[in-house]
């Protein structure tokens, strides 16, 4: 339980009034006061975003604004790289990526987006980690570049398959945009930095803009029959069904890119014999992960019945054994496949689909099996 | 005649001689949301009071159902399987989770009537 003093130190985003006069059922998350569902619930908030369109709060997240001193980008995604084990200066105007700031044992310190703009970096990273991460660029970064960090802003997802026919009433550009696409564009004649992506599966946009303008946009964005608000408890069995990791539960310091099956996320420039391979934090053991492999890994996992398998459920080898092989990281009910579904960590060896393990779950052994992730299909527009 | 009383963890007893039917309440339900998944105990076995005795699923966590009084399940409802979504509909009618014969009415005595528990809700 919160004390009452920390019920009042909770901080506030720009649509907390919103969230409120919407019925919101607002808890504590990452310090901040955020809707957890909206009177509609869950199930019906998730549905309705894989079926028309969902607006999300995401301002708790951290934004941050990286400028070359030098005035060249590519100078600022040289010195990003010291930090990240992804290609950064690839990423051309008007591109965005999804990174991972890694730690000297090469485990993970936040995931977080990058998007170029031109002339500096953008970055979106998890809000329980930003006072960390603005930190961590601060000591690392600062004879490169000027951090910004972007305190004033709301963020706002629009996710759906209905996302673009509604965002394209107020921002004509926004149909062109493809997956990833990330740049400033006026929404409703609002000066926005708008980006083709999302924590869904869906289709769909995340839209930054000034703090003073979002609880406008955000109401502007409701007026259309087709989106309703939606709250975090639907934000994660959306991201669950569509096999994003959450971070600080299916990613943390103790899990590498590589165990975390986030390879695709590494590009071969940064690997073993690539041009600029290595040169970010923890860089021995995870390119001795990709080159020798990890002993663990991330996998998806369904069960037989419909009893919901959790996060902290140890995993077994079958139905007696006593040593437990592994961990569920996320677990609940997946609304859109109307089944449980499940991630965590199981032994290489025991990693492929199909396999079957058993989940511990008040004090029995359920059959689950190793699945294809995301269990949901994903409608990005590439 | 039956007798409708409460427990401080959201159950309520439908009190029918020595059988006592256990369900959870509708602000129970309303704080839980969607239920899509109830674990009902088994018929014959016994239970103490305020022991874990059955678990609600909604979409985001798990919460057990305790107890209310001591004794031996003597019914489950098996609707609840087919139709876990009742337990938002109707929590204090159709979605009764299992009968109890009670071994010792005295534990009745600190449970809630109605006024109490709509005091201690409100």
């Amino acid at each position: 339980m919160l004390s009452r003093d920390d019920q009042y130190s909770l901080k506030k985003t720009p649509l907390h009034g919103l969230h409120v006069s919407l019925g919101g059922k607002m808890v504590p998350f990452a310090g901040y006061d955020m809707p957890v569902q909206y009177p509609a619930g869950v199930l019906k908030e998730h549905l309705h975003t894989r079926s028309a369109a969902g607006l999300f709060d995401v301002s708790h997240m951290g934004q941050l604004a990286l400028r070359p001193k030098s005035g060249r980008i590519g100078d600022a995604a040289r010195a990003l790289e010291r930090l990240v084990p992804q290609d950064i200066v690839a990423i051309a105007p008007g591109r965005q990526r999804y990174a991972q700031f890694t730690g000297a044992d090469g485990g993970i310190l936040d995931d977080l987006m990058v998007a170029n703009f031109g002339d500096h970096l953008f970055l979106v990273v998890n809000a329980a980690c930003k006072e960390a991460d603005e930190a961590h660029l601060r000591a690392h970064l600062s004879d490169d570049c000027i951090i910004d960090s972007l305190t004033e802003r709301a963020l706002i997802a629009l996710q759906g398959p209905k996302a673009e026919a509604v965002l394209a009433k107020l921002c004509a550009e926004a149909p062109a945009m493809k997956f990833m696409d990330a740049g400033p564009h006026k929404v409703a004649g609002i000066a926005c930095f708008v980006s083709r992506s999302g924590y869904t599966g869906e289709d769909g946009f995340e839209i930054s803009v000034s703090a003073g303008d979002a609880e406008r946009l955000a109401k502007i964005l409701l007026e259309d029959p087709d989106v309703r608000p939606i709250g975090l408890g639907a934000r994660d069995s959306l991201r669950l069904e569509a096999g994003l990791c959450l971070y600080g539960h299916d990613i943390d310091t103790a899990t590498t890119p590589v165990e975390a099956s986030l390879e695709w996320s590494v590009q071969k420039s940064r690997r073993t014999g690539g041009t600029r391979a290595g040169g970010f934090p923890g860089a021995e053991k995870i390119l001795a992960h990709f080159d020798q492999g990890a002993s663990r890994r991330r996998v998806g996992l369904r069960t037989e019945g419909r009893a919901p398998v959790r996060e902290g459920a140890l995993l077994f080898a079958d139905a007696t054994s006593v040593e437990p092989v592994g961990k569920v990281t996320s677990g609940g009910f997946g609304p859109s496949l109307n089944a449980p579904v499940a991630m965590g960590y199981v032994p290489t060896s025991q990693s492929a689909l199909g396999i079957k393990l058993f989940a511990q779950v008040r004090g029995q052994r359920l059959a689950v099996q190793v699945a294809a992730m995301p269990f949901v299909k994903n409608t990005y527009k590439r | 005649m039956t007798t409708t009383l409460y427990t401080s963890d959201h159950e309520w007893l439908a009190i029918d001689g020595d059988v006592a039917t256990v369900g959870i309440t509708d602000y129970a339900q309303s704080q839980l949301g969607d239920v899509v998944f109830v674990e009902l105990p088994k018929v014959g076995r016994t239970l103490k009071k305020t022991e874990a005795a059955a678990v609600v699923e909604s979409v985001k966590a798990a919460s057990d159902v305790y107890a209310p009084v001591t004794g031996e399940v003597t019914e489950t409802n098996a609707a609840l399987a087919a139709e876990p979504a009742l337990v938002n509909s109707d929590a204090q009618g159709a979605a009764w989770f299992f009968k109890i014969k009670i071994a010792d009415k005295s534990e009745l005595g600190g449970l809630m009537d109605e006024a109490a528990y709509k005091a201690h809700t409100a």
